[in-house]
């Protein structure tokens, strides 16, 4: 499903050189639930856009469902994003003039796809359970209920692949249990979930757990499911 | 993305940010309402002009002595030299070798004051003959014209226009009455229908006519028996210019001259009068209109400033767009679907403000010509609108659009 080859990435700012990740190699199975960890700075989000088709590597090569990416239009990048991929970010990232049913609808709207739209979006808000928010804007939701809404919007347009950058950064740990549950049970249904968090009990959800430090992966093992957080 | 989709959007995003909208759109309606308004007023002006030109008759030819004669003499002004006579009017007129010709009224005259009782008025004296109200299209309201025998006798008669009437008489009946001009007794037997064209440069309702040799006599002293003008009618508006021919013909002839080049006259149809003010008032308003213009591109600069501060307000929200699947076309197309709406409402609602001001305005300041509104300027207005929008909407959008995903993502 997702394969990487020797993947590096290098910002550049001006006159100064951030190598933020260099030589990852790293195979990802479809329908496989993983945690990439690590401690701040090591490169997780780097890694995470560029698995998301929002940035470009350096240099190596990123084959996703067959696609080369490197070799796509922004178009074409767009149309991937929008059909194969759903996004959870840590900061909600919703539309704060949206309505929540609105801010889930908006990837159909850009897939061109008008059938049953509003139907589509109520269905995936009610997977998340909220289905009575409808018709609210972020700023009238809690910090949980807006995750929730973001986790409808990732997956309305029913993506194979799911990627969680830190999506419970924010939260209380009832909320991250929650999320965490749905995550779960998405990777039940057969999705691949590729999950970053810094926290060891959140990444117990994974089965493999993949750790970087200083843009290289130190670790990569496989786990035993946890079904419940200690905290 | 749809149109549709597009325009819930931009009215969304115009919403959430209701001042600066309105104020972005005061802009585009200030702009366009005034170049509804000044090109309606210069429009308005022209039509006048052509009205009141054309009720002096569209078969009329003007004769006026010209100094093209004076060689190697004093150069004298337009209209000043004393070539033409009786002689030359009544050749005119002749049927025979003028085919084209009704008849011809010689004029001449200057400012008169006119006294009645106690009351004073300064008008427009013309000397003439009978032909007078035929040839220039007056039409008597009261009492009669003078006819050829008074024009023989030099009779001390007139007939008065409707404003002289008014000014002197203020309601009364002014036949048979006896008035002053330039203190010389005259009785009135007659008073013109109003031309209607009134304002603008010369009220034609404001006149006192007399025979011509009554001037010569007793008005227009020491000045000799000039004709300052010759009015000529023809047959009909397209044989004006058969009979300008023939009139210059005449008139060379008379004046035994050879090359006409050297003519000691000139002829003017009101068609060239036509043509000469419909220049002028076509240069006004192309002025008004350039003036009005400016504010427009003004208020779609305004625009510009205020769509790069809505980009970059949102960057972050073209940055979650772009990562749920947004293409650069659906950005491009979120944010000029935007301004173009801002301009167009804008636009649209000058179209009224000008409409209004327009049915305001001369009432309010009376020597405005009533602007004259035509529907393909409204339709071009809001299209020019529109297209500012899209044109000063262009770079900013262009800007949102080419935003990378991640870096858009990352604004704070
Ligand atoms: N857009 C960027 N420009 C310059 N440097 C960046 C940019 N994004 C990340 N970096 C740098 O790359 C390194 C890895 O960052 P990141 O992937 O965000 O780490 P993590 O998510 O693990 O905290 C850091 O040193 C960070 O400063
Ligand atoms: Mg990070």
């Amino acid at each position: 499903m997702i394969t990487l080859e020797g993947i590096a990435k290098v910002y550049r700012t001006g006159e100064v050189e951030v190598v933020a990740l260099r030589g990852i190699s790293l195979h990802i199975p479809e329908g496989e639930f993983i945690a990439i960890m690590g401690p701040s700075g090591s490169g997780k989000s780097t890694l995470m856009n560029l698995i998301g088709c929002l940035d470009q590597p350096s240099s190596g090569r990123y084959v996703l469902d067959g696609y080369d990416v490197s070799a796509l239009t922004d178009d074409q990048l767009a149309w991937i994003r929008n059909r194969k991929i759903g996004f959870v970010f840590q900061s909600y990232n919703l539309i704060p003039r949206a309505s929540a049913v609105h801010n889930v609808e908006m990837p159909l709207i850009y897939a061109g796809d008008n059938q049953q739209r509003r139907e589509r979006a109520m269905a995936a808000l009610e997977s998340v359970g909220l289905i009575q928010r409808a018709g609210h804007l972020p700023s009238e939701l809690s910090g949980g209920q807006q995750q929730r809404v973001a986790v409808a919007r990732a997956l309305v347009t029913d993506p194979a692949i799911l990627l969680a950058d830190e999506p419970t950064g924010n939260l209380d740990s009832e909320s991250s249990l929650e999320i965490m549950k749905l995550l779960r049970d998405l990777n039940q249904q057969g999705r691949t979930i590729v999950l970053i968090t810094h926290e060891t009990d959140i990444a117990g959800f994974a089965q493999r757990v993949v750790r970087l430090r200083d843009g290289v992966i130190v670790s990569d093992e496989r786990q035993s499911v946890a079904t419940e957080m200690v905290r | 993305m749809s149109i549709l989709e597009g325009l819930r959007l931009a009215v969304n995003g115009l919403l959430s940010n209701r001042l600066r909208s309105s104020l972005t759109m005061l802009g585009i309606l200030i702009g366009v309402s005034a170049v509804i308004l000044l090109v309606g007023v210069g429009n308005g002006a022209s039509v006048a002009v052509q009205q009141q030109i054309q009720s002096l008759g569209s078969n009329l030819l003007t004769v006026f002595p010209s100094n093209a004669r004076s060689a190697g003499g004093v150069q004298q002004g337009f209209g000043t030299g004393s070539t033409l006579t009786l002689d030359d009017v009544k050749a005119i007129a002749n049927r025979q070798t003028s085919p084209d010709v009704v008849t011809a009224i010689p004029s001449a005259g200057g400012r008169a004051q006119l006294t009645y009782s106690n009351q004073n008025w300064n008008s427009s004296l013309t000397g003439t003959t009978q032909d007078f109200p035929t040839v220039r299209n007056y039409q008597l309201a009261s009492g009669q014209f003078f006819n050829s025998g008074d024009v023989d006798a030099a009779s001390k008669v007139a007939v008065i226009g409707p404003t002289v009437a008014t000014n002197l008489f203020s309601g009364a009946d002014p036949i048979g009455q006896v008035i002053k001009i330039n203190r010389q007794s005259f009785r009135v037997i007659g008073v013109f229908a109003p031309k209607g064209s009134s304002g603008g440069f010369n009220n034609q309702d404001d006149i006192v006519v007399v025979p011509i040799t009554s001037a010569w006599n007793y008005l227009l002293g020491g000045r000799g028996r000039n004709v300052q003008q010759i009015y000529v009618e023809a047959t009909s508006a397209d044989a004006t210019s058969a009979a300008n021919t023939e009139v210059t013909q005449v008139l060379l002839d008379r004046h035994h001259i050879s090359d006409p080049t050297l003519a000691d006259f000139q002829i003017l149809s009101q068609q060239d009068v036509l043509n000469s003010a419909s220049q002028t008032t076509g240069v006004l308003t192309l002025m008004l209109g350039a003036i009005a213009g400016i504010s427009l591109i003004v208020g779609g600069i305004g625009i510009m400033n205020i769509m790069l501060v809505t980009v970059t307000e949102r960057t972050r929200e073209i940055g979650i767009r772009k990562a749920i699947g947004a293409r650069r076309q659906d950005i491009l197309l979120q944010f000029l679907i935007e301004s173009m709406f801002l301009s167009g409402l804008g636009g649209a609602l000058g179209i009224l403000v000008g409409f209004g001001l327009a049915r305001v305005l001369p009432v309010v300041v009376s020597a405005l010509p009533t602007p004259v509104i035509s529907t393909p300027s409204v339709f071009l207005a809001f299209g020019i609108s529109v297209g500012i929008g899209l044109f000063f909407g262009l770079y900013p959008a262009n800007r949102a659009a080419r935003l990378r995903p991640i870096e858009a993502l990352r604004y704070e």
